[in-house]
């Protein structure tokens, strides 16, 4: 099992020595010591009292083992960037508080633990939003501090007052008004635990200035979840047993991996699953690198841009194995045509995923892994699925991804992903922005591994690459390259973040696949609007490889086919920021494509066909 | 491909060269075997929730209604025998698949305890308080009494009532005062609490004991009756 998942243990049986596991140097506060009772373990130097609300804060982060914080300065907050001057916590300065969400974010997706963001009350609040609504919208752990105005002022319309838990409750996991100065370690240290356990997402704890501010001895207890807060680890085994059976009766099983695979540290297990039983796997976006692209059962991306064989495996499947995925409706399409043969067995750690979109079969609420290893053993013999695989061997070769790109053309999308794809390593991470080239991103980079795929799937936010792509950098090893493949829409909405690249030198290679376009929406138009590109054409962008100089950046730009191979190395080689300009094919379409509601198995494959 | 084309696509059978599946589901995602289509009706029912007893929680609940489109049909939130706890009794009116998703997203809130949705012979009350013109005096404590009402305030003009029960009691109780001329009406939400030893709501960890809880409703109620 792995790390994470080992460290998961019910609310009734969290003891603090969980927080060893987390960080075995931090000092264990113990529940029913008192504040004034408490001694740092010998030898460690950090481990001085705290003397105020912040110090609190910033010791809570500290013993849940938070490495890097990412926020912005302001009034409300000062006491906690204060407190944080004499911390070993990194922050990282951001340029935009949503920048600052989106690094958070971006950093949870790689490493598994919550991001941290930071952000003053009013505008720092309401700029983190976006970056909050994205994690909760794709599960993502993180963590959100807020300054708030002094309480005394609260409720009085007071400058940088915004009503930050009413504007964040419909996006976050659980969000907190920290009311007391001996309490809120403690609600951090809750939030940092609720935004990790069970199933992810962001949580919030909003600090009046008064709070942070005034002295306390009081030290937070361990990350722990609150006692209202359950989640099962294990699937009823009845219920196991009746799936097993249907698996092992199955003609035309597939797996159907999502986001929750990946979170959940089942990548593994669902991989040796589908290999000794022999069943094609379709993944979600979410999942892309839960299950290895090259593999001969990967049958890669389903729903509106997936692959036609993946659409045709989810639509004709008599049986699928669902595991972490809430079934978005980018990838059911219309209801009435998903899967519309299948058993459904889903397995899922929020019950409310159960038949919310899609009728479940066999319900198996419980921890990824853990399910799934319950199917493992449960599972003892393989489907009659023979005819089954050659059929999806059939449909990856009729509906293949090849496409044309010929020399004396612009240069083809796809053709730039494969090159980026060709040149860096296995494990490098790959964050986008939101349209085409997302898109692109997706179809034509060969994903093999967990955690190298990051971008925002269920909000769909552009802007998200470029901060994500620095919150990926800080949590990658050093030897995995992060590559942000944007668009130029995408790049224009949070490029200010070069400056934090630069400035903390992160070796990040941003390729921009710049159509001068709104693209998705221009290709929509296209297919929908009669061609009637409305507010979707810019007819000019700025030169991003000039912008990234001026930064301090290095800048690159590509025209033509015989320039890309080598300015992608040129770019990577670059030991800090790089920016290459590629001017694609203006006209370059996404397809397949299910329009919205849609049949999957009806896929088009060019525009005639919508 | 030539110039004009390039926007065209990829390769591959057209939509209507591909086989399709026969099957199809309902709008709840639910298979539809042709045979036995079931269709789930809206229906109303009690779904009472006991939560920790702090700020935010009661907009925590709402929003989520409002947010995922539940349809509510009345909301009540009071205090229970445990000080840091609340209950909060919601009347929803939903099809089965509706009832069971409002179930699962209450429960996923972090300051909600427990979630029951009551059996249909559980005990509901709400009140009202009828403001009626007072020109009949004696027939508008006929009708008052007919329905165990009780004359809360009167002015030559104008009589108040409190009634309380069913749902339905207080629409007929209303309904018949309606010949009077009604002034104004103040309407609470259903309360209500299972029938015998049956805890409404019972978490693992409390000690609220059936005893207890039982004495509440004339705690809520108390102080009406000093009216
Ligand atoms: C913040 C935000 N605003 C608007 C949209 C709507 N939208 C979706 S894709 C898209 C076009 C993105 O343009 P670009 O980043 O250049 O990507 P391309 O499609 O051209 O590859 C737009 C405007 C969005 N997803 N996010
Ligand atoms: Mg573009």
């Amino acid at each position: 099992m792995s790390e994470r998942a080992t460290s998961v243990t019910p609310p009734e049986e969290q003891h603090d020595d969980q927080n060893q596991d987390q960080n075995p140097d931090a000092q264990q506060p113990q529940r029913d010591t008192e504040p004034d009772e408490f001694s740092a373990p010998a030898g460690e130097t950090r481990a001085e009292p705290v003397t105020t609300g912040a110090e609190s804060v910033v010791r809570a982060l500290e013993n849940a083992g938070v490495e890097y914080a990412f926020g912005v300065q302001g009034g409300a907050i000062m006491p906690i960037y204060d407190a944080l001057y004499d911390s070993e916590i990194r922050h990282v300065t951001m340029a935009h508080e949503q920048g600052a969400a989106h690094a958070a974010d971006a950093y949870g997706i790689v490493s598994g633990e919550p991001g941290v963001c930071l952000a003053t009350s009013g505008p720092g609040a309401t700029n983190l939003v976006t970056g909050i609504a994205d994690a909760d919208m794709d599960s993502d752990p993180m963590l959100a501090l807020t300054g708030q105005v002094p309480t005394e002022l609260v409720g009085n319309d007071a400058f940088q007052e915004t009503d930050t838990t009413g504007v964040t409750t419909p996006v976050t996991k659980d969000n907190t008004f920290a009311a007391d100065p001996d309490g809120v370690g403690t609600d951090v240290s809750e939030a940092f635990a609720l935004a990790r356990e069970g199933r992810p997402g962001p949580t919030l704890v909003d600090l009046p200035k008064d709070v942070t501010n005034a002295e306390t001895d009081a030290e937070p207890d361990a990350p722990e979840t609150p006692d209202t807060y359950e989640f099962t680890e294990e699937a009823d085994p009845e219920i196991v047993a009746a799936a097993a059976e249907q698996i092992e009766t199955a003609n035309r099983p597939v797996m159907l991996l999502g986001g929750g695979v990946i979170k959940g540290e089942a990548s593994e297990t669902c991989r040796e699953f589908a290999i000794e039983h022999e069943i094609p796997v379709v993944t979600t976006m979410p999942a892309i690198g839960a299950f290895p692209e090259d593999h001969e059962l990967a049958m890669e991306m389903a729903g509106m841009h997936g692959t036609g064989y993946a659409n045709m495996a989810i639509t004709h499947c008599d049986t699928m194995i669902a595991v972490g995925t809430r079934f978005d409706d980018r990838l059911t399409g219309g209801i009435e045509t998903f899967a519309p043969d299948a058993e459904i067995i889903h397995v899922d750690i929020d019950p409310a995923e159960i038949s919310k979109n899609i009728h479940a079969d066999y319900p198996l609420v419980g921890d990824a892994d853990t399910v799934v290893s319950q199917l493992a053993h449960a599972v003892e013999r393989s489907p009659q699925a023979t005819k089954w695989r050659a059929q999806c061997q059939q449909w990856k070769s009729d509906y293949s991804m090849a496409y044309d790109a010929p020399e004396d053309e612009p240069v083809r999308p796809e053709f730039v992903v494969e090159a980026l794809d060709e040149a860096t390593s296995d494990r490098a991470v790959v964050t986008t922005g939101v349209g085409q080239h997302q898109m692109w991103a997706c179809q034509y980079w060969t994903f093999t591994e967990p955690r190298t795929w990051v971008s925002s799937h269920g909000l769909g936010a552009m802007g998200y690459g470029l901060p994500a792509a620095i919150g990926a950098r800080l949590a990658a090893d050093d030897d995995q390259e992060v590559v942000c493949i944007d668009g130029d829409g995408s790049f224009l909405m949070t490029l200010q973040g070069l400056s934090v690249a630069v400035r903390e030198n992160l070796d990040i290679t941003v390729a921009v696949l710049n159509n001068e376009y709104i693209g998705m929406v221009r290709q929509w138009q296209d297919a929908f609007f009669e061609g009637r590109h409305s507010a979707s054409e810019y007819g000019w962008t700025p030169e991003f490889d000039t912008i990234a100089e001026a930064f301090g950046a290095t800048g690159f730009r590509i025209d033509d086919y015989d320039e890309v191979a080598d300015t992608i190395a040129a770019a990577l080689s670059e030991d800090g920021p790089s920016v290459i300009d590629v001017h694609i094919d203006p006209q370059a379409n996404v397809y397949p494509m299910v329009p919205s509601g849609g049949d999957n198995g009806q896929f088009a494959l060019a525009e005639d066909q919508l | 491909m030539t110039d004009g084309d390039r926007r065209r696509g990829l390769d591959g059978p057209a939509p209507d060269e591909r086989p399709t599946p026969t099957g199809r589901r309902n709008e709840q995602g639910i298979r539809i075997d042709p045979a036995v289509e079931a269709t789930h009706e809206p229906r109303r029912t009690v779904i009472s929730t006991l939560v920790e007893h702090e700020p935010g929680v009661l907009s925590d609940v709402s929003g989520l209604f409002s947010r995922r489109q539940f349809n509510i049909e009345s909301l009540t939130v009071g205090p229970t025998t445990d000080e840091d706890r609340a209950r909060i009794t919601l009347v929803v009116e939903e099809p089965d698949p509706g009832i069971d998703q409002i179930k699962k997203q209450l429960r996923k809130l972090v300051p909600v305890i427990s979630v029951r949705e009551l059996e249909s012979d559980a005990m509901r009350r709400e009140l009202a308080l009828v403001k009626i013109d007072a020109d009949e005096p004696a027939q508008v404590s006929a009708v008052a009494d007919m329905y165990d009402g009780k004359t809360v305030d009167s002015c030559p003009e104008t009589a108040t009532i409190e009634i309380t029960g069913s749902r339905q009691k207080i629409d007929a109780a209303i309904e018949t005062f309606e010949q009077f001329g009604i002034r104004e009406i103040d309407r609470t939400g259903t309360t209500a609490l299972a029938r015998g030893i049956q805890s409404t709501a019972a978490p693992a960890s409390t000690t609220e004991s059936t005893a207890t809880e039982a004495s509440q409703p004339q705690n809520q109620y108390a102080p009406a009756d000093d009216d």
